[in-house]
This record gives structure tokens, C-alpha cells and sequence, in this order.
């Protein structure tokens, strides 16, 4: 025998959002109008400071068919590299009030894309000890046929040199499987768009994260 | 100490369904077959989003109410009540719980759910809330119907409301359901079955809490919630500075 450890208590089992997660989450998807305030994908407002992005991307099973009724969150830093929230206490990075840096979407129930109206994040101070994360956007991904949820992050193409020296990415094998986290970056008529499909199974699945 | 800022606990993923659950069809081409990458705690996992009173309305946590326009919805009034935890114990204020269900016939107000049982015409089905100061919630609503589903040919899910949970870091998030006492369905559900641990599939079910039913008006169930806790070592678990 032994001294007994404490107990704590089990976390709470996750079970999947299912079809109708739109209900709940974002009611004008499932078609209909209930509340006054709605959580939407427009993260960034007038005042926002920051380059104006759209985020994009759609989901595939693994068969290739589009999911198309996946539910997405993000959650980022804003444009200074701070986020919004008071365990961030990072010096010398402004908070943006205008920015909460979360937000949530549905893919299209005919063409599978969803997006993100959004400003990049700047670079987010490291763990004790390592450099610090690329710009990166947080990812969380539930659907029907999910049994809980996915963790994933979007890094940007184009920061090349921020991305070869982040810590997380640089535990990601280089090759295909680095390449999945990375969003390409595209303009169309003046928007900065970056595109970013996500794969759950298959040869090109996307990696995930056990955070 | 826990610290507001400490990284979590690695998360037990022995209580929780697997992605592949192949008697839950839909899973099998929706379920990543890779090892996760696991990830020690960042800023951007401690971290998450935080909402305000203000951004919800009065009724947003009364599903009786909140979409009632000629009437009252049809169906079994109850209260729905519970505390949100985490795994020390320490109960999560101020934070976001929605929830979404079927009206009493098992139908969703949902353009996809083409369920022959009738849309109730004063029900929404769904609401949300935000945990007071010691972590308790509460919203009010019709209890909801099972209802068949396309898995197995007599495939029905047992009455369930689904929840929604936010905590205080990104890597809390948690999406579940809250099944009712004495559901005959509950055990025979591909999704229920799907959780390996059947004591960890239990804390899912919420039983009848005659202490919180309101007399000659609703019934109540209890439906506590337990998200992620975070470390507790006095060494190495502060993410910045000194």
C-alpha cells in the first residue's frame, strides 16, 4: 500500500455536435432567428488594427466528399501578437479592445466552404525557454460523425521565416504532413485571402493536435 | 496552486469516445486515423474567449419562452440545473454554456431535419447561458423527444439536450450531450456506447432532482459538468516570465 493521492474529478465525456449543432451555435445556419446578439465569423470590426484577411477552407472525409456541415471556431492573437484574455500578460503587446479573436462558423450546406473575416495575428511569445509561435490561428473543428471536437492550427504560407523557427511546427515532420497545417495565400480583387482545406482521414489528413 | 495561466492536465482520453466508432457509421470516414501530436500548453491553449452578460438577452436561457410566439410550446415542462467544474474541483464562473435539443416530438428546428413529427410553432430549441460566480447554471425548457435517426434501421436516439462548454482556456472546449434517467434508449445509443468507460458514459446522464422541480409547474434534472483542470506542481508549469 501506498499514501492515497487526492482524487479529482473525470472529465466530462465529449459526445458529437451532430447535425444540428447550427441550432444551438450559429441559428441563422439551420434557418432561423432567435437571439438578438449572434456569435458570427467576422472577428474584426471597423476600428480593428491589423491586415484584413479572409480565411478559408473547406473539410473533406475519407472518401474525398466535402463535409458539408462541419462547425468551425478560431481563436487568435491579434494583430500585436496579444490575446485577449487575462492570462496573455506578454509586455509591450497592446490589447486591441475592438478584437475578442474568437469566432465561429458553419460550411456551406451546398459548397462545403466556410470562412473568416479576420486581421493576421502577430507572433505569440513561446514556452518558458523557446522561441516564439509563428502567427498562427487556433482551430477547433466538430461535426456530425466527430465524437470530439478537433484541434488544429492554421500557420501562414507566406511567413516562411517565423515558421521554420516555431516550436510547434518544427515537431511536425517537414514534408506533407508540416505542409497541412500551412495556409496558402491568394489576392482577389484587393482581399488578402489564405485557403486552408482540412483533411480528416486519408492520405492528406491534416494533423492534429492532443492539446 | 492552480494558476489561471497553469498549463492543463493532459486530458484522459480513455473516458472519452474514440474518433473511429464504427457502430456510429457516420464516424468511420470522419475519423482521422494518425496519431494526435501532443502538445504541452502554450498561450494559445491557456487562453480563449471570454463573453459578457451584456451580449446575452432575457430570455436566452428560457426555451419556454424564447421562441413562443402564439402560445406556449407542447411538452413536458422541466428546469434544467448543474454546476461546472474543473477537474480539481473548483467550480468555472462566468463562463458560456448553450444547449440546443428536439421539441417534444423529437423534431429540430433545422432546415436538414425532415423528421415526419410537426415543428412546434413556438419552440426554438435552443438558448444558452453563462455560469454565475461559483460556477452554477440553470435555463428552463420542454423536455425533449427521441427520435429515429439513420444509423441501423431502428436506430432512435434517446431524449437528449446538447451542450456546449467554453471554460477558461481554447483547450477546455467541449461539446456533449445530457441524457435523462430511466431512458430505455440510452443503452442501446451508438454515440453512448461509443464512450469505452461505462461509469464515464453514466456522468452523462442527468438524473430526476425532485429538490429543484418547481410544484404543479416542472420537473428538474441536474446535469453537472466537468471541464479539464489545470496543473498544480509549485515547479515548471508557469508559462511566462519568472
Amino acid at each position: 500500500m501506498v499514501q492515497p493521492l487526492p482524487t479529482r474529478l473525470q472529465e466530462t465525456p465529449s459526445q458529437t455536435a451532430g447535425p444540428y449543432v447550427h441550432i444551438g451555435l450559429i441559428p441563422h445556419q439551420a434557418g432561423f432567428d432567435i437571439f438578438e446578439t449572434n456569435f458570427t465569423n467576422v472577428l474584426a470590426g471597423p476600428e480593428t488594427k491589423g491586415e484584413r484577411i479572409r480565411i478559408e477552407g473547406r473539410v473533406f472525409d475519407g472518401a474525398g466528399s466535402l463535409v458539408r456541415d462541419a462547425f468551425i471556431e478560431i481563436w487568435q492573437a491579434n494583430a500585436a501578437g496579444r490575446y485577449n484574455h487575462p492570462a496573455d500578460r506578454q509586455e509591450g503587446k497592446p490589447l486591441d479592445g475592438t478584437f475578442r479573436g474568437w469566432g465561429r462558423t458553419g460550411s456551406d450546406f451546398d459548397t462545403g466552404l466556410w470562412f473568416f473575416e479576420t486581421v493576421k495575428p502577430g507572433p505569440v511569445e513561446g514556452r518558458k525557454g523557446h522561441r516564439p509561435m509563428a502567427p498562427h490561428i487556433n482551430l477547433w473543428i466538430a461535426a456530425r460523425g466527430i465524437n470530439i471536437g478537433l484541434q488544429t492550427r492554421l500557420y501562414f504560407a507566406d511567413e516562411a521565416e517565423a515558421n521554420a523557427d516555431d516550436p510547434v511546427l518544427n515537431l511536425v515532420e517537414r514534408g506533407p504532413l508540416r505542409d497541412s497545417l500551412l495556409a496558402r495565400r491568394e489576392e482577389r480583387d484587393g482581399t488578402v485571402v489564405y485557403v486552408f482545406d482540412i483533411y480528416l482521414q486519408g492520405p492528406n489528413e491534416t494533423v492534429f493536435f492532443d492539446v | 496552486m492552480t494558476q489561471a495561466d497553469s498549463e492543463f492536465l493532459q486530458r484522459d482520453r480513455s473516458i472519452h469516445p474514440p474518433a473511429f466508432t464504427p457502430d456510429y457509421k457516420t464516424s468511420v470516414l470522419r475519423s482521422p486515423r494518425r496519431a494526435m501530436l501532443s502538445l504541452q500548453s502554450s498561450l494559445s491553449e491557456v487562453t480563449g474567449p471570454t463573453f459578457g452578460h451584456s451580449e446575452l438577452g432575457p430570455l436566452d436561457n428560457d426555451l419556454i419562452l424564447n421562441y413562443a410566439r402564439e402560445g406556449e410550446p407542447i411538452g413536458e415542462r422541466i428546469f434544467v440545473h448543474g454546476h461546472v467544474r474543473d477537474e480539481n474541483g473548483r467550480g468555472i464562473p462566468h463562463t458560456l454554456v448553450e444547449f440546443w435539443q428536439a421539441n417534444a416530438g423529437g423534431r429540430y428546428r433545422h432546415r436538414n431535419d425532415r423528421y415526419l413529427a410537426p415543428i412546434d410553432p413556438n419552440f426554438g430549441g435552443c438558448g444558452r447561458t453563462i455560469t454565475d460566480e461559483n460556477g452554477f447554471y440553470y435555463f428552463r425548457t420542454i423536455k425533449p423527444g427521441p427520435y429515429p435517426w439513420r444509423n441501423f434501421l431502428n436506430s432512435w436516439r434517446p431524449a437528449h439536450i446538447h451542450f456546449s462548454v467554453f471554460g477558461t482556456g481554447f483547450a477546455q472546449r467541449l461539446i456533449t450531450q445530457m441524457y435523462f434517467e430511466g431512458d430505455p434508449l440510452i443503452w442501446r445509443d451508438p454515440m453512448v456506447l461509443g464512450i469505452p468507460d461505462r461509469s464515464a458514459a453514466e456522468r452523462l446522464i442527468a438524473p430526476l432532482d425532485l429538490g429543484a422541480a418547481v410544484p404543479l409547474d416542472m420537473l428538474a434534472y441536474k446535469f453537472d459538468i466537468v471541464l479539464r483542470g489545470r496543473q498544480q506542481t509549485l515547479f515548471e508549469n508557469k508559462l511566462q516570465g519568472n
